[in-house]
């Protein structure tokens, strides 16, 4: 049995008898027979670490890691600079608490800090929080901040991961808000709809660039929609896209949110990955979560704390802007730590390199027999293409060569995706086995 | 200490990206991003030696004691951190199909069989990401169940006053009212006030036990008798579980839901804030508005069965905090049954020991000389006669070398400090701390000053937080 009990049954012994006690159970003597469990937990014996490392290793071996992957949809398998994993591995960061305490914790707040710039800047707005759970819980927040007494119906494209959508009906279901799904058109969203679903109820707009389908929305039509309202703009965008595209402050948005698993973090089945949040000044204090500030110490040197924590809950209770206490700090460093690693020029490219690859993928792809773009309009790194035959037989054949296909959307549709990960080589490879199959 | 930006100089960098091998593509104009990128223009070494001094700044609990009450913050062992590393873990899309991620549904298949039996539920759902994320979908579990019955008017949630701010904030947030009940001078819910304030509106009832004064509710099952005869459902903030592995179960104790935080209990290290993980354990009737689908085996495959058309829905991108489960699933299997309640006994051993031997000096107003994981000190009366706060108390503390307990928590308590020295910590240390305790004690009466003054040797001395609130500098400017 492993254990991380560093007191020997002797010194336990010393203990107990110090505090007027004979053995352990009369630690738990307050706690009432009729709740006490009369036997063992049914969990296996302990093991010793190398038994544990053998079974853990044995149980990841049933997983398959592809060489190849094609498949984005919310996850995206982008480089991750040999740096981003040795700066967050370090303990002090790993085994640090909330930084509560300001005068021990400078280390985490000052990364903090350094995140929620590198926000703004890539999103282009004036705050940042220090992140929330994922993309996916960001959109559902921003929903909510963007609440008003007399506004309370949230208009959300339904060109948004679905994914995405159903977090935020979860949410929004039991409140008094409402939500109401714009429909697509073409792939894109249906903006003259919008336009006249627009009311003096409508607390806000929910658009995702790219949208879930890897097109680019016209954005700059639901900025000139809005401008003027009080109806709050939310995008929710690809952080590696926002490298080359317009960003969110630039369309006009009042709040920018998205999932920063792309900034480094790996694909992880899922998670841990990062959420984050941008707005206005206007709005900041109505943002959820932590946000660090810069102040000075008592002897006047550079100082960084957790700030305006009057919207949060250990304060508030339950008028709190949110309930979010933990939330993804490391995985906030991680994205810190890429973004300084790559720098502007780094993230231009990943950028143009992603978008290059994945329209290098979707000429080949179309020059394939029954392979053609779904959708028309201009695409950053995903797109879909019908196929000519059923995809669980095509996307069956590539897993046997080792690649993971793009996403089925149905038995004729492929969500693909490429980034700077996948060679010319890769792609080439991919369309000559596809050739085979019909 | 500079920031990044402020380090480095224009078109300095790393070369992490190949040239194009493909033709490059131009993006319409209209797309293009117009204005300004400024990131940082660093080299490596720049950055390794930036986040070295940063590391520097950062105290965790690989540097020293760290009793923050509530926060469990025990070790981290090195080996969750090594299999949570493994490319097999690490380099899974979330959407493959489901014969090629065996392993990571076995990870979770398995971590909910021993969380299940450590809690006395039937099912666990891993997608919340966080404690707080876990409490808000087990009340919409609650608020689903009686939407389900037309049961629409039990719309409020009773919470003690001593919770944490997430219960009643948790609670607002899947839209319930929230209705609170004092505790009784012993630091125990207050049975009488409970009981006038069930009623038809009663949805449920959130609890941590033992509670957040350290001590366990005796009176649990009549506490929840009282709930359930009312209508209303029961829900265990698991905060406090490191106290009770192996010796009594929320399942046990009448409870219907629970969140649990690995982040606490199981080992998994807090990161600084996160990320987290705060699974949702639920009793059979409540399992069809669990978020996710369940893990069962079919023809000799683990699959995820159809999604239950009651479930709430899902509240976060696909499954959870998945490394995050493995660290503690990691643990769990290193510790087994014996071991996980060998943990939350020396978890409550280490606590008597630190609190025996402060008791007679400081103001321990509940429990009556004994405590669970974790007991609450009063330096109401030392501000009084010293004008020595609880705070005074913690800065000082960070000039020994150790991490403060939790202050001014839970709100009942004036100048709390509230102490979990967790079971990861050695009788040396532990003496040491007392000592330290003691000798902080004798200086707030001899130089009250000095206290005040406090910290002198961390990185920084107090900041002005109400500078920073005041005029918020949330982001550096570029000139």
């Amino acid at each position: 049995m492993g254990t991380y009990v560093p007191n020997t049954k002797e010194e336990q012994h010393q203990m107990l008898q110090a505090i007027g006690l004979n053995s352990m159970e009369e630690l738990y003597d307050t706690i009432p027979e009729e709740v006490r469990l009369k036997s063992p937990l049914n969990i296996p014996k302990g093991m010793s670490e190398m038994e544990v490392a053998r079974r853990m290793r044995s149980i990841a071996g049933k997983n398959r890691v592809f060489p190849t992957v094609f498949r984005g949809c919310g996850a995206y398998r982008h480089y991750i600079p040999a740096i981003v994993k040795q700066v967050t591995s370090k303990e002090e960061f790993i085994t640090a608490y909330t930084p509560y305490q300001a005068e021990i914790s400078q280390g985490v707040l000052q990364s903090i800090f350094e995140y929620q710039t590198m926000i703004c800047e890539l999103t282009g707005m004036e705050v940042s929080n220090a992140s929330v759970y994922d993309g996916a819980t960001a959109a559902a927040e921003a929903i909510i901040m963007s609440k008003e007494r007399n506004r309370k119906k949230a208009l959300v494209s339904a060109t948004v991961n679905p994914m995405i959508i159903e977090t935020i009906f979860t949410y929004l279901d039991g409140t008094d808000m409402e939500l109401e799904i714009i429909p697509a058109k073409d792939g894109l969203t249906d903006i003259k709809i919008f336009k006249d679903k627009l009311s003096s109820d409508t607390a806000c707009v929910l658009i995702q660039q790219p949208n879930f389908y890897g097109l680019l929305e016209d954005c700059d039509e639901v900025g000139k929609m809005l401008a003027g309202t009080d109806i709050k703009y939310i995008m929710s965008c690809n952080p590696i896209s926002l490298g080359i595209l317009k960003t969110p402050a630039e369309y006009g948005a009042d709040i920018a949110v998205g999932e920063g698993q792309p900034l480094g973090l790996s694909l992880s089945f899922g998670g841990p990955y990062l959420g984050f949040m941008a707005t206005t000044s206007k709005l900041m204090r109505r943002l959820p979560g932590r946000i660090v500030g810069e102040t000075k110490d008592s002897q006047g040197r550079r100082a960084f704390v957790l700030t305006l924590q009057a919207r949060e809950q250990h304060i508030r209770r339950e008028k709190a802007s949110s309930n979010i206490c933990s939330n993804q700090a490391l995985c906030a460093m991680t994205a810190a730590v890429y973004l300084a690693a790559m720098g502007k020029e780094g993230l231009r490219r990943a950028a143009v390199l992603s978008m290059s690859k994945a329209h290098y993928l979707a000429e080949r792809l179309c020059e394939l027999e029954g392979y053609n773009l779904v959708y028309k309009g201009e695409f950053f790194n995903e797109f879909v293409t019908t196929v000519n035959a059923d995809t669980d037989k095509i996307l069956k054949t590539l897993e046997d060569h080792g690649i993971l296909g793009g996403y089925p959307l149905s038995n004729n549709q492929i969500l693909w995706c490429a980034t700077e990960v996948n060679t010319k080589e890769e792609i080439d490879t991919l369309i000559s086995i596809l050739k085979e199959v019909a | 200490m500079k920031l990044i930006f402020e380090k480095g100089n224009v078109n300095r960098g790393l070369d992490l990206l190949p040239e194009c091998d493909v033709p490059v593509y131009s993006l319409n104009e209209e797309y293009e991003r117009k204005s300004e990128l400024n990131l940082p223009q660093v080299s490596e070494t720049e950055i390794s030696r930036h986040y070295t001094e940063l590391a520097k700044r950062t105290y965790g609990v690989n540097n020293g004691f760290y009793p923050l009450g509530s926060c469990t913050m025990k070790y981290n062992p090195k080996i969750n951190e090594e299999m949570a590393k493994l490319p097999e873990f690490t380099d899974i899309h979330p959407l493959q199909p489901i014969h090629t991620v065996q392993g990571c549904l076995e990870v979770y298949r398995l971590a909910e069989k021993y969380l299940c039996e450590i809690t006395g539920m039937d099912r666990i759902d891993f997608q919340p990401a966080a404690g707080a994320h876990g409490e808000f979908t087990g009340l919409k579990l609650i608020w689903a169940y009686h939407k389900e019955r037309n049961d629409t008017k039990r719309n409020k949630i009773i919470v003690p006053d001593s919770a944490h701010g997430t219960n009643p904030a948790s609670a607002a947030m899947a839209g319930f009212t929230v209705v609170n009940v004092p505790s009784t001078p012993d630091g125990m819910v207050d049975i009488e006030v409970l009981k006038t304030v069930v009623g038809e509106d009663t949805a449920g009832f959130m609890l941590t036990n033992p509670n957040t004064v350290g001590i366990f509710e005796e009176h649990i099952l009549e506490i929840t008798g009282i709930i359930h005869e009312a209508g209303g459902l029961c829900y265990y903030d698991g905060a406090n579980l490191n106290a009770i592995m192996g010796v009594t179960r929320p399942g046990d104790m009448g409870f219907d839901v629970v969140h649990l935080n690995l982040h606490k209990t199981f080992s998994t290290p807090h990161g600084g804030g996160g990320p987290g993980s705060g699974p949702v354990g639920c009793k059979e009737f409540l399992a069809k508005y669990l978020p996710s689908p369940k893990i069962t085996e079919k023809d000799g495959m683990l699959v995820f069965e159809e999604k239950d058309e009651k479930s709430i829905g899902r509240v976060k991108d696909f499954y959870g905090n998945f490394l995050v489960v493995v660290k503690a699933l990691t643990y769990m299997m290193t510790l087994g049954a014996e071991g996980l309640k060998d943990v939350s006994m020396n978890a409550v051993l280490n606590a008597n020991y630190l609190m025996h031997n402060l008791k007679d000096i400081f103001d321990i107003p509940f429990g009556k000389g004994r405590c669970m994981h974790e007991f609450v000190i009063s330096l109401e009366e030392l501000k009084k006669e010293t004008s020595v706060s609880a705070l005074d108390f913690a800065k000082t503390l960070l000039d020994y070398g150790i991490h403060p307990p939790t202050m001014y928590f839970p709100l009942i308590v004036q100048e709390a400090l509230m102490v979990e020295p967790t079971e990861t910590e050695s009788k040396e240390t532990l003496d040491e701390v007392i000592e330290i305790f003691r000798e902080v004690y004798s200086k707030a009466h001899q130089n009250p000053q000095e206290l005040h003054n406090s910290p002198v040797k961390a990185p920084i001395g107090r900041p002005d937080e109400v500078a920073a609130a005041r005029n918020p500098v949330i982001r550096y400017k570029f000139s």
